[in-house]
């Protein structure tokens, strides 16, 4: 609990919670409306996505706003419920890559030394790795399935994480009220959860809303490339795959449509990043 | 000058254990991650004698510290081993077919992404705090956020499907290939190098969609830095100097651009990777036949062997490529040193 009231508190001391910019209120009524959406998928759309409705690549009319595909499933419903299945590998993913780089990022910048530069290494070459290629080598070594995607994408964005946190717990250890703290007897393990973490936290924020975005491309690609979840599972990268021979025939609503809906899932955690980062470092004047 | 071979030489030598960590890793990724990789790739239907005589020529079934260090000497004879199923052909023959293809498609894709850049960073510099500057970068955030293949179907779709102006696929007419030999394997060279101007003008015409879509996506982080750049500029002493000397707009903006683009060097070696992850979404949309296909088609057949030293390939690649950046960005930046 002392956690939830330590960030609460941050963020308040920041003001994020009174004065948010455009940005910011954009991304979120972006990402707030699709997962709304997604939820209510059930009530919004009578068609289940993995039945055929038995019309099949029919074009977008109103009873199929978005047409069906060849297997006569509508797209629509798809669509919606697409999303659950990219904000559950995305969020996952980048839920477990936090986990893993924040703490080894804090203890390497903390400890610094031999191990520090081991680490260092390590994720500097894989941060050097064009990441689709190294998620797509996971997931073809694991198989095709949403744990194994989920997997392969954390690993991808555990170098994000370690990178930023370790170079902020380098320049935050040397702050004057760190030494004061361990002047006055305050165990390394008190100095990183009371005095280093929380100083992190908002920069951990802005990165994290910057990765799902990252994440969503990264999960679309596998799921395109065909490493994601396996059919008829909805997806918007797998619905792309499938759809593509179809539109060069001019059924362009099986692609178009689950594509623009990865576009706006990613520019809306995009521009929470971008709104949140205005926000804690006012040095750019905010749009609108 | 002393600094700068110091430089060169303690870069170079930093090379070796990145390389060799990254070599590590994809040993890890493929050898030691639970599960099999043959058995995950075949699928579990297989039956277990053929899933073992893929293993068995693999060289799966022998301790894996036997592996590594086989692997390792491999790769620093230069052997990337040998296609699992396609008639034991050395990998890196195989790797030298289709790069040419992915390079020709990322220096175009990447010019492309550099000009939109330059353009549309510095016009968001000069004009700061600007509706225009506010539009640039909701593009630049647009930009970022656009599914490749989902731009690269629009683009077939508006170009290919309905006004039929350009091809959809591949990256030349076959029948304009037939005796017809290639040198370097970049096709637009090779037509002018051959005096064969049909060819260059169809290569060309292949690489239009491709390079657009793929330099439209990777646009956007150009955009921001130049920006960036351009601003930060803006504000030192010596372009104040220049205006109270009483230079005219564009000479001042003639300096102030020269000295902004320095810093889009590091940002290339950095884009470098993110280019690769493009070009492979890229190729697969467009049946562009590279790197990207090559892989993913090995993936589809097993070829064990051929899908490693691919992998490792491109770990190869990207080093050296950073490397080389690094050393031409303290060529030109006297601050770089050790």
């Amino acid at each position: 609990m002392n956690i939830v009231n330590a960030i609460l508190e941050k963020l308040k001391t920041m003001g994020l919670l009174r004065n948010s910019n455009a940005l910011f209120k954009a991304g979120i009524i972006i990402v707030a409306g699709i997962i709304i959406l997604s939820a209510l998928a059930p009530l919004l759309t009578p068609y289940s996505p993995i039945v055929g409705t038995g019309d099949e690549l029919a074009p977008p009319s109103l009873k199929h706003p978005m047409g069906t595909n060849n297997l006569g499933y509508d797209m629509f419903s798809r669509v919606l419920y697409g999303a659950r299945t990219v904000l559950t590998v995305v969020v996952s993913a980048t839920l477990l890559s936090m986990a893993i780089g924040v703490p080894l990022g804090l203890i390497s910048g903390y400890y610094g030394g031999k191990v520090d530069r081991a680490i260092s290494i390590v994720m500097d070459s894989m941060y050097a790795f064009p990441s689709l290629i190294l998620a797509l080598a996971i997931a073809a070594v694991l198989g095709a399935s949403l744990i194994n995607a989920i997997i392969a994408i954390a690993v991808v964005y555990v170098p994000t994480y370690f990178r930023m946190v370790r170079g902020q717990t380098l320049s935050i250890k040397s702050l004057l009220y760190v030494e004061a703290a361990r002047a006055l007897g305050a165990s390394d393990s008190r100095i990183i959860t009371r005095y280093v973490f929380p100083n992190l936290l908002p920069t951990v924020l802005v990165v994290f809303s910057m990765n799902i975005a990252d994440a969503i491309l990264t999960e679309a690609g596998l799921s395109f490339l065909g490493f994601s979840v396996p059919p008829p599972t909805p997806d918007w990268g797998a619905d792309l795959r499938v759809g593509h021979s179809f539109m060069l025939a001019g059924y362009w609503w099986l692609v178009a449509f689950p594509g623009l809906m990865i576009m706006l899932l990613a520019t809306g955690f995009a521009l929470i990043g971008e709104g949140l980062s205005d926000i804690l470092n006012p040095r750019r004047e905010a749009v609108g | 000058m002393a600094s700068l071979r110091t430089y060169v030489i303690v870069r170079t030598l930093m090379t070796i254990p990145i390389v060799l960590i990254l070599l590590t890793l994809v040993f890890i990724i493929l050898r030691v991650m639970p599960g099999d990789p043959i058995t995950s790739m075949v699928g579990m239907k297989a039956p277990p004698e053929y899933i073992e005589m893929l293993k068995e020529k693999a060289g799966l079934n022998r301790p894996l510290i036997v592996q590594y260090f086989d692997y390792l000497f491999g790769i620093l004879r230069g052997d990337f081993g040998r296609s699992l199923i396609w008639g034991e052909r050395p990998v890196l023959y195989e790797i030298f077919d289709h790069l040419p293809a992915t390079i020709e498609l990322t220096i175009f894709g990447f010019a492309v992404s550099v000009i939109i850049g330059l353009i549309t960073g510095t016009i968001a510099g000069v004009r700061s705090g600007t509706k225009t500057d506010n539009a640039l970068r909701i593009y630049s955030i647009l930009a970022y956020a656009t599914f490749i293949p989902w731009l690269g179907m629009m683009f077939q779709l508006i170009f290919g499907v309905y006004l039929k102006l350009l091809p959809v696929s591949g990256r030349i007419e076959p029948s304009l290939t037939i005796d017809w030999k290639p040198i370097t394997g970049l096709y637009v060279l090779d037509g002018i190098l051959t005096g064969r101007l049909d060819i260059t003008i169809d290569a060309l015409k292949h690489l239009i969609l491709p390079s657009i879509t793929l330099g439209i996506v990777l646009s956007g982080a150009y955009t921001r830095l130049v920006r960036a750049n351009i601003i930060e500029v803006l504000g030192q002493d010596f372009v104040r100097a220049a205006k109270a000397r009483g230079l005219s707009e564009i000479k001042v903006l003639r300096h102030v651009l020269k000295n902004a683009f320095i810093p889009v060097l590091t940002m290339m070696g950095l884009q470098f990777a993110i280019l690769l992850t493009g070009a492979v979404l890229t190729e697969t949309t467009f049946s562009w036949p590279g790197m990207g296909t090559f892989l993913l088609e090995r993936i589809k057949y097993v070829d064990y062997t051929t899908i490693q030293g691919t992998i490792v390939f491109f770990a190869l690649f990207v080093s050296i490529v950073n490397l080389v950046v690094d050393i031409l960005y303290a060529l030109i930046d006297p601050r770089i040193r050790y």
